[in-house]
């Protein structure tokens, strides 16, 4: 390579102000993206509506990526089957039998559940989704784990719902823009979900670990009783998460817990459903944040 | 016929040279967009859930820089840095401040080191590299409260790796970026 040229530009008093303002907003840019950072850290809300504009200019482009995406999974698994098809028959069929079996004592478990429930007088809450998006963009290159789904608030997506896809849970929902929101992924260290035990009803909750897997941790201490295979679902304390929703199955335990994989990862799902907050009293407490929130930006300026 | 048009060189694209001269707004803003596009690749079909891609805005800078130094501002760092911020997922402004640092230190570096070769470069954007993605997993570490240093490990190797393939491309857009395309 050759040098780079000489930056010192002679006699030309215009050439050297320009080398200086250069250096000068180079050093101006530096201690302002210091000033910006410690605010963000201090309140990570306070840049969400440059986020949420970037997002929905970006829109078009992940859209055509989720289409893509749709696409290329399903060629790969229609080509995939072919190659697998005969040992695939056999296992259907074992799966069916097996399913067959289970369906019918299902079948006499929720027709007991309900004949409790109508004595005890629990009346099921309908939950209605709020709204299908498409995943369009993740932060593939942060240790933040964060994606970006393709409804907003005019879709009624508000921040603190849920975000679960068809096998479980995949994150909450920290910014909406008008036609984008911000999904806090369940692998971010920051999204902490309370859970139980499926079979039993142990209670634990997982956090990121940001790796695409995640930490699961026992409540109550001693004995660790969490054996490989172990499967985890949100138990619905805390009121942002329904009850029953898969989340993590455990591969490793460790001293106080668990290391676990997803059970829905964000790569192989195309469609996700936004739901409401779990509990009245929690999506009340979300409106009032957001309520307070707004009164404080109207009275900062 | 179009495949072999993109397997010939792009100067074969444009066939007459004499009383041509290159497009400014193409050869000023080309690196600047494809920067800013590279940011944009958080938006593709991959929806990772891990971080496992490498830093392509930034790799595509310090190829720019290295290529072709003096051609970005040396204040380039910070609205590049701010648009990167806008897609990365990172704190706000970790970007802005990484960015600026790096095109300060490429600065000292050209200073330090008049005559490099392409091993040189490399090495010195291992370096780089290696720090930003470390800063930026702190930084992420200091938003979450929950520090975790191991998991960039093969991101880092990755990128390291990476480097001279981001620089190849780089060079082919330099290629197009200089093609005779406004007539004079």
């Amino acid at each position: 390579m050759a040098r780079s040229q000489d930056r010192r530009p002679g006699y030309s008093r215009r050439a050297q102000y320009g080398v200086f303002t250069g250096y000068v907003i180079a050093i101006l840019g530096v201690v302002a993206g210091v000033v910006v950072l410690v605010v963000s850290l201090i309140n990570p809300d306070a840049f969400s509506f440059a986020r949420s504009a970037a997002a929905e200019v970006a829109r078009p482009m992940g859209k055509a990526g989720a289409a893509g995406r749709a696409g290329g999974q399903g060629v790969f698994a229609a080509v995939g089957a072919y190659f697998k098809a005969g040992q695939q028959n056999a296992e259907l069929r074992r799966e069916v039998e097996a399913a067959r079996a289970q369906a019918i004592s299902a079948q006499a478990l929720a027709d007991e559940n309900r004949r409790l429930k109508a004595l005890l007088g629990i009346v099921e809450p309908a939950r209605k989704p709020v709204a299908t998006a498409h995943l369009i963009g993740s932060t593939a290159e942060s240790t933040r784990r964060f994606a970006v789904i393709d409804a907003g608030f005019a879709d009624g997506v508000r921040a603190g719902q849920p975000v679960r896809a068809a096998s479980g849970l995949i994150g909450r929902v920290i910014e909406a823009g008008p036609r984008t929101a911000r999904v806090l992924l369940i692998t971010d260290p920051d999204n902490v979900v309370p859970v139980r035990r499926a079979s039993d009803g142990l209670s634990a909750f997982v956090q990121g670990a940001s790796d695409g897997r995640i930490d699961i941790r026992l409540i109550n201490m001693g004995v660790n009783p969490i054996k490989a295979g172990d499967v985890f679902v949100t138990s619905g304390s805390g009121g942002l998460y329904p009850p029953g929703i898969p989340v993590a199955v455990a591969t490793s335990a460790h001293r106080d817990g668990a290391t676990g994989h997803l059970a829905a990862d964000p790569a192989d799902h195309v469609y996700v459903v936004v739901e409401q907050a779990f509990s009245p009293q929690a999506r009340a407490d979300l409106e009032r944040l957001i309520e307070d929130g707004a009164k404080t930006a109207v009275d900062v300026p | 016929m179009i495949f072999e048009a993109l397997v010939k060189s792009p100067e074969d694209l444009v066939p007459k040279r004499i009383n041509r001269a290159p497009w400014p707004a193409f050869a000023m803003g080309l690196p600047w967009a494809t920067i800013m596009l590279a940011s944009m690749a958080t938006f593709s079909p991959v929806v990772a859930s891990a971080p496992v891609v490498p830093p392509l805005a930034y790799m595509m800078l310090l190829a720019w820089r290295m290529m072709r130094p003096g051609m970005l501002p040396i204040w380039a760092g910070l609205p590049l840095g701010f648009w990167d911020d806008l897609y990365s997922g990172q704190p706000f402004g970790s970007g802005i401040v990484l960015w600026s640092v790096t095109m300060l230190a490429m600065e000292l570096i050209d200073e330090r080191f008049l005559w490099r070769g392409f091993g040189q470069d490399w090495l010195a954007a291992c370096g780089l590299m290696t720090a930003y993605l470390g800063l930026c997993a702190a930084i992420a570490g200091l938003a979450t409260g929950y520090p975790l240093p191991m998991v960039i490990v093969p991101q880092v190797l990755v990128s390291l790796a990476l480097y001279p393939v981001i620089t190849r491309v780089v060079a082919l857009f330099d290629r197009i970026r200089l093609l005779p395309l406004k007539r004079l």
